[in-house]
């Protein structure tokens, strides 16, 4: 799928000419800041329209059964009430989409409001509008609805037993879909493997927990026409297209705006029941309608992540060459499918190969429905679960060849030489030098010297455990050929008549700052200050169609189409200029707030810029103006990589972990802010960490989500971390002309599998093998008490790792 | 059933009829008109809309606006003096303390009242000070780095600090 890595235009260094390169790679502080620390910038639920009214939906209280009867004349009785509508009253509204095509994918329709049935706790049945958020909601408790519960099933391997309660009747059964990759002989690999290591992992599912809620507030115009709809999301332009045919408007009726949006993880990058509810009621009722999604609502109505069962194998030769590696998964779809459900596990099959030499790779994968909430993408989505994989087989690998983790690693790495390197599940990484960056980490994190304390650790009954995990993950994304809904992004740039620059992107940041790097990058091509360029993003009118932020892409795919803009801004300036000078635009430089012909004459950039708007004099053939645009199409994904090294202490009495040291190196290509890189690495590998060690979504077997609130769903606090040791090694992707590649999701693929070698690797002697996240106190207690339960292996408590792997398996 | 209440926000006094019911938070966005307190959980587990009450951080999701009668509060909107952002805000700005912004209000109100018990806290005073405000974007770091930013500049006199500058 990814064509050979090359740029489409010839690449420049950043810091080319004279007098730029002023701000790229600065840790300019950011542009966004002052509204926020001021806590005057708006976030949806921020919004107050003349007139406006509150929506609050009813919501089920169980994970599978038939809706008998809805009666909803308490709730209009309610002083204040507008008005009730259930799906009788929406039949022509949604379904809710999925932007995925499989050959043998199913579909289940996806109605706004439940449909006679309900599949999942927390599924709308009703929507209530009041003219106040309090009454709204006092008036959706007072919907009634009469259930007939169905069986439920909410286990991934029993969904697939042929006795299981069905999500889908129509289907049935609850299989949604199967997916091969297979390339190489792995059956041959598999044969004449010297040992083959297995291992079954279930990566849980997670909650994005973005800090704001989602929130929609939509306007409608009837005179014009015109609907406008804001939404907490990562993809306003998707959603106009989502949300003209939700509600049957013609797309150009429709505005959405993505205002101040206050995290995503993923989670905003979907089309939501509620973002077609919401408009839908503002054209019913006359009046803009407010909805704001409480914390509860949060956990249970907006999509969840991971959520994988794996049985991973590798195998081996005697020397600790890989020969294959093969991964059976069965991925949780929930209820129904949101955006992108099903394409998340394919994700996973393809990132299999990690940054080693596989030469035969089988990754069988069967998409599950169970009444549960939707999957989709989570931070990183696909890729966490691949690395985690790939990461755990390799360590048990090492174990298991007595070899060290991190020489095994090495062993199998692709050398940098062999870039641009095509692995078998058929991807091309574009650029990487692994070697480096293990190197680098081991230094840093003082391996040698961890790896002789544990020794002595182990003989006084200290169970110091060091994790490692060099990570390549898949990130620009991406090539249209391999994307849903198209992957190439939008930039335009406008020098406006008094110099001051407009960026318009396609992107659409919520956190991650490309006002500012967009601004770094703009000013060194164009020769200006970046606090003259404002960068303007998530407004469908503003802005020409773009496809949003995600999958690390904003900078890498919508940083270069700006890049590619100034590029015939450029042209423009140096054409006209040299017009002016009576010199050759190939003689026309541009310096900081000037353009200079060679021999000296020069011209003001104002001037220049005015001279290009009031258009009295210039070249035949010149468009006036100085507004240019790019649609940048990627020839390829990127792929950056890194190392990351952990030290733990576990206490083998109550299972606590002892986080000592973290020590991370990863490389993202050409950084334009460090600073900004810094910030998305440590927080990736918070929540990486948090994966790892607490978090988990929990349903019970009747579908009741057990972990619906902040108390019990345990998102990492602040005393939870030390501090995080960053390095980096910069390996420029030739893929765009910036070299740049992605940072947004490395942490957190890395260090989640980090942090479990670590434990796990602690706890060797005591022959406990591997333990399933989250690794709460208990469950680490649980495993060593089992461990000991084994006689044998008690009695290996104070022998090294590979005597006591050896021990093991005998 | 309403009852009048007078709330001092950030200096001005604030008069409403208000249900007995209505959270404090509710107050500051609705009656007041403040934007910066946010909403995050309902539960007072997120931190998200904590302000000072009478100097003292309180999470406002758990007040009610009757509760706070007759008192003074203290938000985000409520530290800068003009132009001249607090000492807090500078060390978030600074020390890239925020991503998406949403829990920043409420971590810079919380810093308010740690550095107000503790004007040089140790990197463990600050996470432990500020553990009951949840970050999803930071991994808390550059927070940390922030509020030591800040117990900086606020341990310097004012005059000083803007020689320096």
């Amino acid at each position: 799928m990814a064509t050979p890595a090359k740029s489409p235009v010839p690449r420049k260094k950043m810091n080319d000419k004279a007098g730029n390169g002023a701000w790229v790679g600065k840790r300019m502080k950011r542009k966004e800041d002052p509204r926020m620390i001021r806590g005057i910038s708006h976030y949806t639920d921020d919004l107050k329209l003349a007139g406006m009214v509150h929506c609050a939906f009813a919501r089920s209280p169980h994970a599978h059964a038939e809706i008998q009867a809805i009666r909803t004349d308490a709730a209009k009785a309610l002083p204040r009430v507008i008005a009730v509508y259930t799906s009788a009253d929406t039949t022509s509204l949604g379904p809710v989409p999925c932007a995925i095509q499989m050959p043998d994918l199913k579909i289940p329709r996806h109605p706004v409001l439940a449909e006679g049935r309900v599949r999942y706790v927390g599924e709308p049945v009703a929507v209530v509008v009041a003219e106040d958020f309090y009454t709204a909601r006092d008036a959706a408790e007072l919907v009634e609805v009469d259930y007939e519960p169905l069986p439920v099933v909410t286990d991934l391997e029993k969904a697939l037993s042929k006795d299981s309660p069905l999500v889908h009747e129509q289907f049935k059964s609850n299989q949604a879909f199967t997916h091969q990759l297979k390339n190489g002989d792995v059956e041959a690999a598999f044969k004449k493997a010297d040992r083959i290591v297995k291992q079954r992992m279930m990566n849980q599912r997670l909650a994005p927990i973005a800090m704001e809620p989602r929130a929609v507030v939509a306007e409608y115009l009837p005179g014009e026409n015109r609907l406008t709809v804001w939404s907490s999301t990562q993809i306003p332009h998707l959603l106009k297209t989502q949300i003209s045919l939700l509600v049957g408007l013609p797309e150009t009726a429709v505005r959405v705006i993505a205002p101040e949006v206050g995290g995503g993880f993923g989670s905003k990058l979907n089309v939501y029941g509620e973002e077609g509810v919401v408009p839908w009621l503002a054209m019913k009722t006359g009046r803009p309608v407010k909805w704001n999604e409480g914390r509860r609502e949060n956990f249970m109505a907006t999509i969840h992540g991971r959520d994988a069962l794996n049985d991973v194998e590798l195998a081996l030769k005697k020397d600790g060459t890989i020969l294959g590696l093969r991964a059976r998964v069965l991925a949780d779809m929930g209820a129904y499918h949101q955006l992108l459900t099903p394409l998340i596990p394919q994700l996973t099959a393809l990132m299999h190969a990690g940054c080693y030499k596989i030469p035969a790779i089988q990754i069988d994968i069967v998409g599950v429905f169970t009444n549960k909430m939707s999957t989709d993408a989570y931070r990183g989505a696909g890729r966490p679960e691949a690395t985690f994989n790939v990461e755990r087989i390799m360590e048990l690998g090492a174990r298991e060849m007595g070899m060290d983790p991190a020489e095994f690693r090495r062993k199998n790495f692709p050398l940098p030489k062999e870039f641009p390197y095509t692995t078998v599940t058929g991807l091309t990484y574009d650029s990487a030098k692994y070697q480096e960056s293990l190197a680098k980490a081991l230094k840093l994190s003082g391996y040698d010297s961890l790896r002789r304390r544990q020794k002595d650790g182990w003989k006084k009954g200290k169970y110091y455990g060091i994790g490692v995990s060099t990570y390549v993950e898949i990130c620009a994304i991406g090539p249209s050929a391999a994307t849903p809904a198209g992957g190439w992004e939008s930039g335009t740039v406008r020098i406006e008549p008094t110099g001051k620059v407009t960026v318009l992107t396609g992107a659409s940041p919520h956190g991650q700052g490309e006002e500012t790097t967009f601004a770094q990058l703009v000013a060194d091509q164009l020769g200006v200050d970046p606090q003259d360029v404002n960068v303007v993003h998530g407004d469908t009118l503003a802005v020409p169609y773009g496809i949003g932020t995600f999958g690390s892409r904003a900078t890498a795919v919508g940083g270069t189409a700006i890049y590619m803009a100034t590029q015939k801004l450029r042209t423009k300036l140096t054409t006209l200029a040299a017009h002016l000078l009576g010199s050759k635009p190939a003689d026309i430089s541009i310096g900081r707030g000037q353009l200079t012909a060679k021999g000296g004459k020069k011209i003001p950039f104002g001037e220049l810029v005015l001279a290009a708007y009031t258009a009295r004099n210039i070249p035949p053939g010149f468009e006036p103006a100085l507004e240019a645009t790019h649609f940048f199409e990627p020839s390829n994904f990127t792929f950056p990589f890194g190392c990351h090294v952990c030290s733990v202490e576990v206490d083998i009495e109550t299972g606590e972990i002892k986080i000592e040291k973290y020590v991370a190196v990863d490389d993202c290509g050409n950084v334009i802010n460090p600073l900004l890189v810094a910030g998305q690495i440590q927080g990736g590998i918070a929540q990486g960490l948090g994966q790892a060690l607490w978090e988990e979504v929990i349903y019970n077997e009747d579908g009741q989500l057990v972990t619906g609130t902040l108390m019990d769903y345990a998102v990492p606090k602040a005393h939870f971390f030390p501090d995080f040791t960053l390095e980096h090694t910069v390996t420029p992707s030739p893929v765009n002309p910036m070299g740049v590649k992605g940072v947004g999701e490395a942490g957190t693929i890395a260090s989640t599998p980090c942090i479990v070698n670590a434990v796990c690797d602690a706890l060797s002697p005591l022959g406990v093998r591997h333990i399933e996240m989250p690794l709460k106190p208990e469950r680490v207690w649980n495993a060593i008490q089992a461990a000991r339960a084994v006689p044998a292996i008690a009695a290996a408590a104070d022998v090294p790792p590979k005597k006591a792997a050896v021990r093991r398996r005998a | 059933m309403t009852k009048n209440v007078t709330i001092i926000v950030n200096g001005v006094d604030r008069r409403a009829s208000v249900e007995p019911r209505l959270l404090l938070v509710h107050f500051l966005r609705e009656n007041a008109g403040l934007t910066g307190t946010h909403v995050g959980c309902e539960t007072s587990l997120c931190g998200a809309c904590t302000v000072l009450l009478d100097g003292q951080a309180v999470k406002s999701c758990t007040v009610l606006a009757v509760q706070a009668d007759g008192r003074k509060i203290t938000t985000v909107e409520g530290l800068a003096t003009g132009d001249q952002l607090h000492p807090i805000q500078e060390g978030f700005w600074e020390e890239h303390g925020l991503q998406c912004g949403f829990c920043t209000p409420g971590m810079i109100m919380c810093s308010h009242d740690l550095l107000e018990r503790h004007p040089n806290p140790s990197d463990s005073d600050i996470r432990e000070g500020i553990n009951g405000n949840l970050c999803r974007c930071t991994g808390y770091q550059h927070i940390v780095a922030a509020v030591k930013n800040a117990a900086r500049k606020m341990s310097t006199p004012v005059a000083a600090r803007a020689g320096a500058r």
